[in-house]
Protein backbone atom coordinates (compact mmCIF):
# COMPACT_ATOMS: atom_id res chain seq x y z
CA UNK A 1 0.00 0.00 0.00
CA UNK A 2 1.25 3.58 -1.12
CA UNK A 3 0.16 6.64 -0.36
CA UNK A 4 1.48 9.72 -2.21
CA UNK A 5 1.01 13.38 -1.52
CA UNK A 6 1.64 15.85 -4.50
CA UNK A 7 2.55 19.51 -3.10
CA UNK A 8 2.89 22.25 -5.60
CA UNK A 9 4.80 25.34 -5.20
CA UNK A 10 5.94 27.22 -8.04
CA UNK A 11 8.51 24.98 -9.89
CA UNK A 12 9.07 23.02 -6.60
CA UNK A 13 6.81 19.65 -6.25
CA UNK A 14 7.12 17.92 -3.02
CA UNK A 15 6.05 14.10 -3.37
CA UNK A 16 5.34 12.98 0.67
CA UNK A 17 5.39 8.94 0.45
CA UNK A 18 3.61 7.00 3.09
CA UNK A 19 3.34 2.95 3.56
CA UNK A 20 5.83 0.74 0.96
CA UNK A 21 7.39 1.08 -2.39
CA UNK A 22 7.78 -2.27 -3.93
CA UNK A 23 6.98 -3.73 -7.21
CA UNK A 24 2.74 -3.05 -6.95
CA UNK A 25 2.84 0.54 -5.77
CA UNK A 26 5.71 1.55 -7.95
CA UNK A 27 3.62 2.03 -11.28
CA UNK A 28 1.47 4.39 -9.28
CA UNK A 29 4.80 6.44 -8.17
CA UNK A 30 5.79 6.60 -11.76
CA UNK A 31 2.85 7.61 -12.65
CA UNK A 32 2.49 10.35 -10.41
CA UNK A 33 5.79 11.33 -11.34
CA UNK A 34 5.12 11.77 -15.22
CA UNK A 35 1.73 13.40 -14.73
CA UNK A 36 3.63 16.35 -12.81
CA UNK A 37 6.88 16.46 -13.76
CA UNK A 38 6.33 19.49 -16.54
CA UNK A 39 8.10 22.55 -15.72
CA UNK A 40 9.41 21.34 -12.61
CA UNK A 41 12.77 22.72 -11.53
CA UNK A 42 13.14 21.01 -8.00
CA UNK A 43 11.44 17.71 -6.95
CA UNK A 44 11.51 16.76 -3.74
CA UNK A 45 10.78 13.03 -2.35
CA UNK A 46 9.84 13.42 1.06
CA UNK A 47 10.61 9.83 2.99
CA UNK A 48 10.10 10.14 6.22
CA UNK A 49 6.76 7.77 6.42
CA UNK A 50 8.05 5.30 3.95
CA UNK A 51 8.46 1.90 4.92
CA UNK A 52 9.80 -0.32 2.45
CA UNK A 53 11.51 0.17 -0.79
CA UNK A 54 12.48 -2.95 -3.36
CA UNK A 55 14.30 -2.55 -6.95
CA UNK A 56 11.01 -1.61 -8.08
CA UNK A 57 11.03 1.60 -6.59
CA UNK A 58 14.81 2.41 -7.08
CA UNK A 59 13.86 2.02 -10.45
CA UNK A 60 11.50 4.80 -10.56
CA UNK A 61 13.41 7.09 -8.51
CA UNK A 62 16.55 6.36 -11.13
CA UNK A 63 14.03 7.40 -14.39
CA UNK A 64 12.64 10.91 -12.11
CA UNK A 65 16.37 11.60 -11.59
CA UNK A 66 17.34 10.92 -14.75
CA UNK A 67 14.40 13.69 -15.82
CA UNK A 68 15.42 15.55 -13.43
CA UNK A 69 18.89 15.94 -14.79
CA UNK A 70 17.82 17.95 -17.71
CA UNK A 71 15.47 20.41 -16.17
CA UNK A 72 16.57 20.98 -12.61
CA UNK A 73 17.52 19.09 -9.08
CA UNK A 74 15.91 16.17 -7.38
CA UNK A 75 16.20 15.74 -3.27
CA UNK A 76 15.44 12.64 -1.28
CA UNK A 77 14.46 13.60 2.62
CA UNK A 78 14.42 11.95 5.81
CA UNK A 79 14.89 8.79 4.18
CA UNK A 80 15.27 5.50 6.90
CA UNK A 81 18.32 4.11 8.24
CA UNK A 82 17.23 0.83 6.01
CA UNK A 83 16.45 2.92 3.03
CA UNK A 84 19.84 4.34 2.99
CA UNK A 85 21.72 1.53 3.62
CA UNK A 86 19.56 0.27 0.48
CA UNK A 87 20.92 3.19 -1.26
CA UNK A 88 24.74 2.79 -0.27
CA UNK A 89 24.20 -0.93 -1.43
CA UNK A 90 23.17 0.29 -5.10
CA UNK A 91 25.61 2.72 -5.32
CA UNK A 92 22.33 5.33 -5.14
CA UNK A 93 23.69 6.94 -2.31
CA UNK A 94 26.38 8.44 -4.98
CA UNK A 95 24.18 9.20 -7.29
CA UNK A 96 21.22 10.73 -5.66
CA UNK A 97 20.77 13.32 -3.50
CA UNK A 98 19.59 12.48 -0.06
CA UNK A 99 18.67 15.00 2.72
CA UNK B 1 12.12 -26.33 11.79
CA UNK B 2 11.05 -26.40 8.26
CA UNK B 3 7.80 -24.61 6.39
CA UNK B 4 7.11 -24.11 2.95
CA UNK B 5 3.82 -22.54 0.89
CA UNK B 6 3.12 -22.81 -2.81
CA UNK B 7 1.71 -20.13 -4.32
CA UNK B 8 1.16 -19.31 -7.80
CA UNK B 9 3.82 -16.83 -9.36
CA UNK B 10 1.81 -13.71 -9.86
CA UNK B 11 2.77 -10.26 -8.76
CA UNK B 12 -0.22 -9.78 -6.76
CA UNK B 13 0.53 -12.71 -4.55
CA UNK B 14 4.09 -11.09 -3.48
CA UNK B 15 2.11 -9.96 0.13
CA UNK B 16 0.85 -13.87 0.94
CA UNK B 17 4.71 -14.65 0.10
CA UNK B 18 5.81 -11.82 2.57
CA UNK B 19 3.28 -12.89 5.18
CA UNK B 20 4.97 -16.29 5.02
CA UNK B 21 8.60 -14.96 5.46
CA UNK B 22 7.47 -12.71 8.11
CA UNK B 23 5.85 -15.72 10.28
CA UNK B 24 9.07 -17.70 10.16
CA UNK B 25 11.21 -14.66 10.81
CA UNK B 26 8.80 -13.63 14.17
CA UNK B 27 8.96 -17.32 15.00
CA UNK B 28 12.71 -16.72 15.51
CA UNK B 29 12.40 -13.21 17.43
CA UNK B 30 14.86 -12.16 13.72
CA UNK B 31 15.24 -8.27 14.65
CA UNK B 32 13.43 -5.76 12.37
CA UNK B 33 16.11 -5.00 10.33
CA UNK B 34 16.26 -8.12 8.79
CA UNK B 35 12.83 -8.39 8.39
CA UNK B 36 12.89 -5.93 5.71
CA UNK B 37 16.06 -7.36 4.44
CA UNK B 38 14.33 -10.54 4.30
CA UNK B 39 11.31 -9.17 2.34
CA UNK B 40 12.94 -7.28 -0.26
CA UNK B 41 15.30 -10.15 -1.11
CA UNK B 42 11.91 -12.23 -1.23
CA UNK B 43 10.38 -9.99 -3.30
CA UNK B 44 13.32 -9.05 -5.88
CA UNK B 45 13.14 -13.08 -6.18
CA UNK B 46 9.53 -14.09 -6.17
CA UNK B 47 9.02 -11.22 -8.80
CA UNK B 48 11.60 -12.46 -11.23
CA UNK B 49 10.00 -15.80 -11.14
CA UNK B 50 6.75 -14.35 -11.69
CA UNK B 51 8.03 -12.36 -14.69
CA UNK B 52 10.33 -15.03 -16.51
CA UNK B 53 9.78 -18.49 -15.42
CA UNK B 54 6.56 -19.42 -16.80
CA UNK B 55 5.73 -16.36 -19.30
CA UNK B 56 3.93 -15.94 -21.79
CA UNK B 57 1.97 -18.91 -18.81
CA UNK B 58 1.68 -18.58 -15.34
CA UNK B 59 3.14 -21.51 -12.85
CA UNK B 60 3.21 -22.13 -9.40
CA UNK B 61 6.61 -21.61 -7.09
CA UNK B 62 7.21 -23.37 -3.55
CA UNK B 63 8.88 -21.34 -1.02
CA UNK B 64 10.07 -23.26 1.97
CA UNK B 65 11.71 -21.88 4.89
CA UNK B 66 14.54 -23.45 7.09
CA UNK B 67 14.26 -21.53 10.81
CA UNK B 68 17.76 -22.37 12.76
CA UNK B 69 16.69 -21.12 16.01
CA UNK B 70 19.71 -22.13 18.06
CA UNK B 71 22.29 -20.88 15.29
CA UNK B 72 19.86 -17.75 14.65
CA UNK B 73 19.86 -18.29 10.41
CA UNK B 74 17.14 -18.48 8.13
CA UNK B 75 17.18 -20.47 4.58
CA UNK B 76 14.64 -19.51 2.44
CA UNK B 77 14.53 -21.46 -1.07
CA UNK B 78 12.52 -20.58 -4.16
CA UNK B 79 11.29 -23.30 -6.60
CA UNK B 80 9.48 -22.95 -9.74
CA UNK B 81 9.34 -25.41 -12.74
CA UNK B 82 9.64 -22.86 -15.79
CA UNK B 83 12.34 -22.39 -17.79
CA UNK B 84 15.64 -23.08 -16.64
CA UNK B 85 16.93 -19.69 -15.57
CA UNK B 86 20.45 -18.69 -13.11
CA UNK B 87 19.95 -15.40 -11.78
CA UNK B 88 23.51 -15.94 -10.24
CA UNK B 89 25.01 -16.10 -13.59
CA UNK B 90 24.29 -12.18 -14.79
CA UNK B 91 27.28 -9.99 -14.09
CA UNK B 92 26.49 -7.30 -11.54
CA UNK B 93 25.57 -3.86 -12.86
CA UNK B 94 28.43 -1.02 -12.65
CA UNK B 95 26.92 0.90 -9.58
CA UNK B 96 29.57 3.50 -9.73
CA UNK B 97 27.83 4.78 -13.39
CA UNK B 98 26.70 8.35 -12.98
CA UNK B 99 22.66 8.93 -12.99
CA UNK B 100 22.67 9.36 -16.80
CA UNK B 101 24.70 6.59 -17.16
CA UNK B 102 22.77 3.72 -15.01
CA UNK B 103 21.11 1.31 -16.43
CA UNK B 104 17.61 1.29 -15.26
CA UNK B 105 17.34 -2.58 -14.54
CA UNK B 106 19.53 -5.76 -13.15
CA UNK B 107 19.02 -4.30 -9.30
CA UNK B 108 17.27 -6.62 -8.17
CA UNK B 109 19.55 -9.96 -7.84
CA UNK B 110 22.25 -7.48 -6.87
CA UNK B 111 20.80 -6.18 -4.28
CA UNK B 112 19.73 -9.57 -3.05
CA UNK B 113 23.29 -10.73 -3.33
CA UNK B 114 24.93 -7.94 -1.43
CA UNK B 115 22.79 -8.38 1.69
CA UNK B 116 23.05 -12.39 1.97
CA UNK B 117 25.60 -14.09 3.42
CA UNK B 118 25.05 -16.73 1.17
CA UNK B 119 23.06 -17.47 -2.15
CA UNK B 120 22.84 -20.67 -4.41
CA UNK B 121 21.60 -21.89 -7.55
CA UNK B 122 20.87 -25.22 -8.78
CA UNK B 123 18.38 -26.93 -11.79
CA UNK B 124 17.28 -30.42 -10.30
CA UNK B 125 14.39 -32.75 -11.19
CA UNK B 126 13.17 -29.64 -13.72
CA UNK B 127 13.63 -27.26 -10.99
CA UNK B 128 15.61 -23.98 -10.81
CA UNK B 129 16.14 -23.50 -6.67
CA UNK B 130 17.06 -20.38 -5.45
CA UNK B 131 18.14 -20.52 -1.63
CA UNK B 132 19.43 -17.47 0.40
CA UNK B 133 20.66 -17.40 3.81
CA UNK B 134 20.86 -14.87 6.47
CA UNK B 135 22.03 -14.99 9.64
CA UNK B 136 21.90 -12.30 12.71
Amino acid sequence: MLNIKKKADGTTLVLALTGRLDTNTAPDLNNAVNESIEGVESLIFDFKDLEYISSAGLRVLLASQKIMNTQGSMVIRDASEEIEEIFEVTGFADIMTLE
Amino acid sequence: MVNEIEVRALPENLQDVLDFVDEQLEAMGAPRKLHLQMEVATEEIFVNIAHYAYAPDTGMAIIRAETDCDNQQISISFMDEGKPFDPLAKPDPDVTLSSSDREIGGLGIYMVKKRMDDMQYEYRNGKNILTITKGF
